[in-house]
């Protein structure tokens, strides 16, 4: 894997132009009508092609290998806004099946959860499987295959948003498909899933909060905003604190990029932020109250994707379990320095 | 874009220079002082302590050299208190004077007093107090009643402060007192002077908190004479003061590891090989911990670069102590034990401390309502 890069401050600018043109780009082009045909199964081929026509695929990936070379941080960032706005295209699968297979894919592409040893066996859930043109997959050890999909038949399947979740069975591989991917540890591609589903968390719940807080002061009952109410402010108080824990994890994960430290750090990230999103969404579902359940109103474009992405790349009390056996081994007194060395892993680097 | 920005804090390398240091220290000092880990916290008073660490140089670093410090940026502080913490060091004796009186009187406070005081925080000797809180205005701060008048070159006080630590054992507090008319937002008319406690006037009434110890106190002043050159800030600036004090009281490491050494104590309670609830218990603590530092360290480094992170240091400070409470809860759900201060084992010691503990943790320095209150403002609900 390649290493973190430093930070020069041209890289920081050069983070905040692209973030700025991603920010107006999925303005413009993922709008209720966008999500709404996404809902229906439909590929959303132009918004696609805009995002690879800015980039935005190649932001992790080293210049060197052709790439954009984003510090980590915002790249991820990357994902993040996007999924703000619900964008409903793999650009985070496809960012990071780049960064890692170190070369630019042609068209979108997919991590598959799981693995496949040497090629064999399968593989379910791929997001966006039917419209990816290749997956990025674990085939055991530090191993990764890069499979294309045209003309192979996936199983249709969809996630709580609709998304596409298809399954796709693998009966070996060619040996040049299969290549060495340092860092993949045994849990294959789990982390690297993970914390795009956690920077996806992260940017939903953000604008999920946002979207209550506008509603709050809007909505009138008892013939003043609601947002006047204490129990309204205390509630949405709370969910900040959420939001504000998961930007902070998501941040700390990312530069954990390419160290030692990655897999525990996403499994983290995965852990707060899927804890997280469940009480945002409550929370906004909450304030929001009966308008925010129907189809009319585009809460449910965020909510029901926070509710899938919190599954996927293992589930909170599955990274739990595994952070937890490894700190206990460790013993008491480990855990300090653990998280002294995992908050400063990019620090590092 | 983002609603709140945590912005990642690179320590700097003093800072670390300064952790790997005072790991050293504090493995050392707990053979000498004898202190147990797992009783201790900030809150833990021990003179002795507070001198040993003053000596070895890790009390405020951030002071400048003539006031006993090493004008080091606040993240070295942010690295020692965090390991103290961490350590279980018995730190409380020093803690308010090093948090946040010594920088008031540092940042705003009269040459006499900088001269005067600072040195000897840096050194461990001299502790503090807080006096914001009164028997009529807790949670409503702006309502403090406690006057001054002025009296030739000083000033009269009389009033009462309450919930004051370790008012019967610190040389000082600084408390926010009524000087002039509050005004429409009652923001006005408020003074922060030092108080010295051993000056005649003023005298402490102990109370005990529901596991029997005494840190808290009501403190009383009658006709207490104060002169005017230990008054810290202008006259009418309290109310800004205190607010901007807060900051600092509320991002700290204090906020999310007060109940470090029980998580620890479990740990090693359960041992290697952990059932599944157990593992999954301790995960999901790690990542509250994890998320929380990075949170509090870029707090700091906020502070640092001459911001005001009002709201960031309430969230902070409104997910910590939540954090806080939530430990011994847990705790409580994987292992079958009888808490007790008499108890056989560091781990059911431990859990009893804390359990009594617990309710202060989302009361002192704001409570969590307020907090909640201030990031509701922060967030434009009001």
């Amino acid at each position: 894997m390649m290493d973190a890069p430093d930070i020069a401050p041209d890289a920081e600018d050069l983070g905040a132009v692209v973030a700025e043109q991603a920010e107006r780009l999925f303005e413009r082009r993922v709008d209720r009508d966008t999500l709404a045909a996404a809902d229906r199964g439909e590929w959303q081929a132009e918004l696609w092609t805009a995002v690879e026509e800015a980039g935005l695929p190649l932001a992790l990936l080293d210049e060197d290998a052709g790439g954009v070379g984003l510090p980590p941080v915002a790249a991820f960032g990357l994902i993040r806004l996007a999924a703000r706005h619900a964008a409903p295209v793999p650009l985070g699968e496809t960012m990071v099946a780049a960064a890692l297979w170190g070369a630019p894919l042609e068209g979108p592409a997919t991590l598959a959860p799981g693995t496949a040893p040497d090629g064999h066996g399968r593989l379910a859930r791929l997001a966006f499987g039917r419209d990816a043109a290749q997956a990025l997959i674990h085939a055991g050890g530090s191993r990764a295959a890069l499979v294309p999909l045209a003309g192979r038949t996936l199983v249709h399947d969809r996630s709580l948003a609709n998304e596409p979740r298809d399954a796709l069975e693998l009966s070996g591989l060619p040996a040049d498909a299969i290549r060495e991917v340092p860092g993949l540890g045994p849990d294959g591609l789990a982390p690297h899933g993970a914390l795009i589903r956690a920077a996806q968390m992260s940017g939903a719940m953000d604008r999920a909060l946002e979207m209550a807080v506008a509603y709050a002061n809007e909505r009138e009952q008892f013939g003043r905003p609601i947002a006047k109410f204490q129990a309204i402010q205390q509630m949405l108080a709370e969910a900040a604190g959420h939001v504000a824990a998961a930007s902070a994890i998501v941040d700390m994960a990312a530069e954990a990029w390419g160290t030692e430290d990655f897999d525990f750090a996403a499994g983290l990230a995965k852990s707060r932020t899927g804890e997280a999103a469940g009480r945002v969404s409550a929370i906004v579902h909450q304030v929001h109250a009966a308008m925010g359940f129907t189809q009319e109103h585009g809460l449910h474009f965020l909510t029901r994707r926070l509710w899938s992405w919190r599954e996927e790349f293992g589930a909170e009390s599955w990274w739990e379990e595994r952070i937890g056996r490894r700190i206990c081994a460790a013993g008491g007194e480990a855990l300090w320095p653990a998280i002294v060395d995992v908050t400063a892993a990019g620090a590092r680097a | 874009m983002q609603t709140f920005r945590f912005a990642g804090a690179r320590l700097p390398a003093e800072a670390e220079a300064a952790r790997a240091d005072v790991r050293a220290f504090l493995a050392k000092d707990r053979e000498i002082g004898g202190w147990e880990p797992h009783r201790t916290t900030w809150t833990s008073f021990d003179a002795a302590f507070s001198a040993r660490a003053g000596a070895a140089g890790f009390i405020a670093t951030g002071f400048p050299e003539e006031y006993g410090g090493k004008g080091a940026p606040m993240l070295v502080r942010f690295a020692i208190a965090e390991e103290m913490l961490a350590a279980g060091a018995p730190c409380g004796a020093h803690w308010v004077a090093e948090r946040q009186s010594g920088p008031q009187i540092l940042r705003h406070g009269s040459d006499r007093a900088k001269a005067e005081i600072l040195p000897r925080i840096a050194a461990g000797d001299c502790f503090f107090g807080i006096g914001m809180s009164e028997p009529g205005s807790g949670s409503d701060l702006a309502a403090v009643r406690t006057r001054a008048v002025r009296d030739g070159d000083g000033w009269r006080i009389n009033g009462a402060k309450i919930w004051t630590s370790n008012a019967h054992r610190a040389h000082y507090l600084i408390a926010l007192v009524r000087t002039g008319e509050a005004g429409a937002s009652r923001h006005a008319g408020l003074t922060q002077f030092v108080i010295d406690l051993s000056a005649p006037g003023v005298t402490t009434r102990p109370i005990h908190d529901l596991a029997g110890n005494h840190e808290f106190n009501e403190v009383f002043f009658e006709d207490f004479f104060v002169p005017d050159d230990m008054r810290v800030g202008g006259e009418g600036d309290g109310w800004s003061m205190v607010t901007a004090e807060l900051a600092f009281e509320r991002a700290g490491p204090d906020r999310y590891l007060s109940d470090i050494r029980l998580l620890v104590s479990l740990i090693d309670e359960i041992g290697a090989e952990p059932d599944r609830m157990e593992a999954a218990e301790i995960g999901r603590m790690t990542a509250h911990l994890a998320a929380l530092r990075r949170m509090s360290a870029s707090v700091s480094s906020m502070l640092d670069e001459g911001a005001s992170p009002v709201t960031q240091a309430a969230l902070v400070k409104d997910v910590g102590t939540g954090f806080e409470r939530m430990v011994p809860e847990t705790a409580r759900r994987i292992r079958r034990t009888e808490p007790g201060p008499d108890a056989p084992g560091d781990y059911a010691q431990s859990l009893a401390e804390t359990v009594l503990r617990a309710p202060s943790f989302t009361l002192r320095g704001g409570t969590q309502e307020i907090l909640r209150g201030m990031i509701a403002r922060g967030l434009g609900l009001r």
